[in-house]
């Protein structure tokens, strides 16, 4: 599957907090929550494909830690179908 | 799982379209605790007055709480006062110097407990300044004691079971109050519990400015964030319990516009 990607992030992931404000506050859905501790021990966000750019986690914020980026042109990512998992 | 890597700015062609911070915060690191809605507001706040070309011509006049910590952040002139007397010394700070954009910062805590008389003052002197109240129904720095604003039914660390009027008596709403008098000019209540929100705080944020620019006399700004320590709950679920309990209270919106065009009376 490929996924249209008009924007990106840059993440300060040391400075995240964990709070998950920017998880639930992103419309396409596209932040995860990390499986490890970032310097203070706390999880931080992670950005899968199909960032709009619209800043939406970088307002909610409470913490600072997005940039974002719109691209000139939309970058299309492969990415595996949803639900498809790797082999063991 | 596809990861973007989001290390460093992107190598295609872009632009970028958002800040980590507000130019007039001289730091990205504070102390406040995860899901805090006090950072939140503040960028509010620093953007607009950066956008309203006040940058180098704005003091700012915090009250105690949480929000004080960023009195070491803030590129902005500005003075830490006595609990509560915020909007008295920013009307020194005003009458001294009327062609600066003087604010307040506080919050229910500081304005609505400790210092209800000098916002309430301030206001029927018609203070030609802007107050941001920074609302989260808690003494949060002290620990999440109940303050006047605290509602009905809200645990706090000294109204465990919960806020009763019986027990506690009423919560004081501040903007309805500070509207009710003749003195003020701008009164809006708004919140940061998500990005629509944030969108109209800043809406609301900049007319209350404005007003004060045009000398239309004191604004007032109440913005209800997040205090998940204060409220014993998970960073996460701040947000819905905000709009669940002061939300119910605290009705979202315009209270007043003095400069509004009278059309409930144009008929
Ligand atoms: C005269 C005085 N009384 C009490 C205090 C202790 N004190 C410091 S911050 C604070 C709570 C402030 O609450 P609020 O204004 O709601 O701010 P929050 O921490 O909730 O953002 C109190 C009671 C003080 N500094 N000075
Ligand atoms: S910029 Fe918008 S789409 Fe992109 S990660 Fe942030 S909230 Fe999601
Ligand atoms: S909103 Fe900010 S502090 Fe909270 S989890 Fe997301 S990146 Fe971390
Ligand atoms: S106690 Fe509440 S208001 Fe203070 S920093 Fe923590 S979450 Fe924010
Ligand atoms: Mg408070």
């Amino acid at each position: 599957m490929r996924t249209v990607t008009r924007g990106t992030l840059v993440i300060a992931e040391d400075r995240c907090k964990g709070c998950e404000l920017c998880i639930a506050a992103c419309p396409p859905n596209v932040l995860t929550m990390s499986r490890t501790g970032n310097r203070l021990g706390y999880l931080y966000p992670e950005l899968k494909p199909g960032c709009t750019g619209c800043t939406a986690c970088q307002q909610v914020c409470p913490d600072f830690v997005f940039e974002v980026f719109k691209f000139e042109d939309p970058v299309l990512f492969d990415t595996p179908p949803e639900g498809a998992r790797p082999c063991p | 799982m596809t990861l973007i890597d989001t290390r460093q700015p992107p190598e295609q062609a872009s632009r970028k379209v958002a800040d980590y911070k507000p130019s007039l915060l001289q730091s990205e690191e504070h102390g406040l605790c995860p899901g805090c809605g006090e950072p939140v507001a503040i960028r509010v706040v620093l953007e607009v007055i950066e956008e309203l070309g006040l940058a180098q011509n704005n003091i700012a006049v915090l009250g105690h709480g949480c929000y004080g910590g960023f009195i070491m952040l803030l590129d902005v002139d500005s003075t830490l006062c006595l609990h509560g007397r915020a909007p008295a010394t920013a009307t020194g700070i005003k009458r001294m110097r009327p062609d600066t954009a003087v604010w307040t910062l506080q919050g229910d805590g500081d304005m609505v407990n400790e210092g209800l008389a000098e916002i309430l003052h301030a206001t029927a002197r018609g203070e030609n300044i802007t107050c941001i109240l920074l609302n989260n129904g808690v003494f949060g720095d002290t620990g999440g004691q109940m303050t006047a604003a605290s509602v009905i039914g809200q645990r706090t660390k000294n109204s465990i079971d919960g806020r009763t009027a019986d027990d506690h008596g009423y919560p004081i709403a501040i903007a309805e109050l500070v509207a009710s008098l003749q003195g003020s000019a701008y009164v809006a209540r708004c919140s940061v519990h998500n990005a629509a929100s944030i969108a109209q705080t800043r809406r609301c944020v900049r007319k209350a400015f404005q007003r004060q620019t045009e000398g239309q006399g004191l604004s007032l700004v109440e913005i209800l964030t997040m205090c998940p320590t204060g409220w014993f709950v998970a960073p996460e679920a701040g947000t819905d319990y905000l709009m669940e309990s002061l939300g119910k209270t605290y009705p979202l919106g315009e209270i007043k516009d003095r400069a509004a065009a009278p059309a409930a009376t144009a008929e």
